[in-house]
């Protein structure tokens, strides 16, 4: 198995009182084996829409209008219940954004991480907990004896981030989601964060990560591929080298020149992509970015691009490439 | 706070944190001299009906005729009543039945809306509906009224009193449970758990429960002398324990009918009661002010 993850033409609705909100539109994408993927995408543009469907955990006025989530071939949206508990926290673990609330404030560390284990029934009490010793110093919290019996309050957010990466890879998952987690945190202890990250995927850890980022220099760092999502679609991916030296759609194109990292000269007006997101409940006809594209030429509003190709392994949805 | 930062750091470098946070609330606790004397004065009723056969030498049902409503002495303290009982032995023998309601009483329905509620705040919304609905229904008796009726029905004993008080009160606790969790399965770190494979048993007990247990327990405590004033109630009305079991409800019954000659039957029945609210809610306040500090009033 190549792929521990494998997304193909997922499309997903949510019921809402303002109408059917098309959260995401034929996305396909892979997490291959013991690489890390890139999702890159505005706020509302399908991130957390995706990560949950990956779960199973899409909220209750969710729908899911075709496509499938096979991970490691079985398809997660035909689970049972009870199959898809079993699969997470023990072969896909998640890290969230906010290590100040994800974290049950009420639990002291050693309880959070000996009963995080309790599928390991053989487990002896004491077992359970030199393994969350034993995970604790891997992620680099000192005097990791005596820290376990505190509660998370007694942390500092780098140091419950690094606690909740511990959680995350007690187990050894094939599968780890970081959703922005290094966005709660200041720009020293997101680079820690990150180091981190890419440490324990270097050495020991077999996990493939799927990292979520609106922050591109995060992802040209981390990532070894790419996807670009906007207003719900994949509208390109490619290897993060390929990508970042030859985008190929508007929107990636854009992006790249708002990052403020890639700023070059000095100015007083920082660059933005003008129009807003569509709204996803009434989409525009064609391409959904043609609103706001610069280059948008006759083609474009008639029908939805298909992905065409740049490279190998790097595709763009945009008619410029494939008119 | 500085002053928090003094006690942290004035604590025993041996201890872990879970036992500086306990070291530091017992501290904030004797600091509260309501708090103190409310403990003091529950200590006093709890170990009172406790050693009650060893306090007095009498028996709380023996009748002796020769000394019918005999004022206070040496021999019957407190006197005697209509029927020559000592009234002092059926006070203390009347605090083992209130405190043995109360105790069950509050531990059955506070387990009972603590399940019922995290089930109404976490399952289904078909649920949550129904539950409401029959909580809403259960309130909206006067539970006074509600005992009559059921007791009419079935008869007056302590079971029917028990299950009276019961059925009323799972409701006021499932309703603060059920808040509680619908604002608790929002976040994080309960979404987290779900992510890591946790299921429903497992996130209402390990991560709900102990973040309401707290709240809750001091609801309890603060329920006890509420329990126990319905259970004298509806003893004073007969509805209660029958005689010749000791109630303080059934001793004020007693006393009634002869206040205007022999006040200390009706003071002796009430004074406990007034000894449990007081204890029981300054008790209860004292707790809540250490373990929900926002709530604590500015000093």
């Amino acid at each position: 198995m190549d792929h521990v993850l494998s997304i193909r033409n997922l499309t997903i609705d949510f019921d809402t009182p303002r109408g059917r909100v098309h959260a995401l539109r034929d996305v396909s994408l892979e997490v291959p084996h013991r690489k890390i993927v890139g999702i890159v995408g505005e706020s509302g543009c399908g991130k957390s829409t995706l990560i949950s469907a990956a779960l199973g955990l899409l909220a209750s006025n969710g729908t899911v209008r075709g496509g499938e989530v096979l991970f490691e071939g079985k398809d997660i949206l035909k689970m049972s219940q009870t199959d898809l508990r079993s699969i997470r926290g023990e072969r896909i673990s998640m890290v969230f954004q906010d290590p100040m609330t994800s974290l049950n404030p009420v639990l002291s560390v050693a309880q959070l991480m000996t009963d995080i284990q309790y599928r390991h029934l053989k487990r002896k009490p004491d077992e359970k907990r030199a393994r969350a010793i034993e995970m604790l110093r891997q992620v680099g919290i000192p005097d990791p004896e005596q820290r376990i019996d505190h509660y998370p309050f007694q942390f500092s957010g780098g140091m419950r981030q690094r606690i909740a990466i511990a959680m995350a890879l007690i187990t050894n998952p094939s599968l780890l989601i970081a959703d922005e987690p290094t966005t709660a945190l200041d720009v020293t202890l997101e680079a820690q964060i990150i180091h981190l990250l890419r440490e324990l995927h270097g050495s020991k850890f077999q996990s493939s990560i799927a990292f979520v980022s609106h922050n591109l220099g995060l992802i040209a760092e981390m990532c070894d591929e790419v996807v670009v999502m906007y207003a719900g679609e994949v509208i390109e991916q490619g290897s993060v080298r390929d990508l970042f030296h030859r985008p190929s759609h508007p929107y990636t194109q854009a992006l790249l020149t708002c990052d403020p990292a890639r700023i070059k000269k000095a100015t007083r007006e920082l660059p933005t992509i003008p129009g807003d997101v569509p709204n996803l409940i009434d989409l525009p006809q064609g391409c959904v970015f043609r609103p706001r594209c610069p280059k948008a030429f006759e083609p474009c509003g008639k029908t939805p691009p298909r992905p065409a190709a740049v490279a190998a392994g790097h595709e763009a949805r945009c008619f410029l490439l494939a008119p | 706070m500085p002053a928090q930062l003094s006690e942290a750091i004035a604590a025993p470098t041996g201890m872990t944190g879970a036992q500086r946070e306990r070291a530091a609330k017992l501290r904030r606790f004797l600091g509260d001299p309501l708090g103190v004397f409310g403990f003091v004065l529950v200590l006093l009723i709890v170990l009172s009906a406790i050693f009650a056969h060893v306090l007095t030498p009498y028996e709380p049902a023996a009748i002796d005729v020769k000394v019918r409503l005999a004022e206070p002495s040496f021999e019957h303290w407190v006197g005697t009543d209509q029927l020559g009982r000592d009234v002092l032995t059926r006070v203390l023998y009347g605090g083992r039945i209130a405190l043995e309601v109360a105790a069950i009483c509050i531990s059955v329905s506070l387990a009972g809306g603590l399940v019922l509620g995290m089930l109404a705040g976490y399952g289904p919304r078909w649920l949550d509906s129904t539950l409401i609905l029959i909580f809403d229904a259960v309130r909206s008796f006067p539970t006074i009224m509600f005992a009559l009726a059921v007791v009419t029905l079935v008869g007056p004993s302590l079971e029917t009193i028990e299950l009276v008080i019961i059925v009323t009160s799972i409701p006021g606790y499932a309703r603060i449970v059920r808040t509680q969790t619908l604002s608790l399965k929002t976040n994080e770190f309960i979404l987290a758990e779900r992510a890591l494979g946790a299921n429903m048993a497992r996130v209402l007990g390990v991560h709900v429960m102990p973040n309401i247990i707290g709240p809750l327990m001091i609801l309890a405590s603060m329920d006890v002398p509420v329990v126990v004033t319905i259970e004298a109630g509806l003893s004073f009305l007969g509805l209660g324990v029958r005689p010749p079991t000791p109630s303080w409800g059934s001793i004020l019954n007693d006393g009634y009918a002869f206040i205007r000659n022999t006040p200390w039957l009706v003071i002796a029945g009430g004074v406990p009661l007034i000894i449990t609210t007081l204890g029981f809610t300054f008790l209860g306040e004292a707790l809540r002010d250490i373990f929900d500090p926002k709530l604590r009033r500015a000093t």
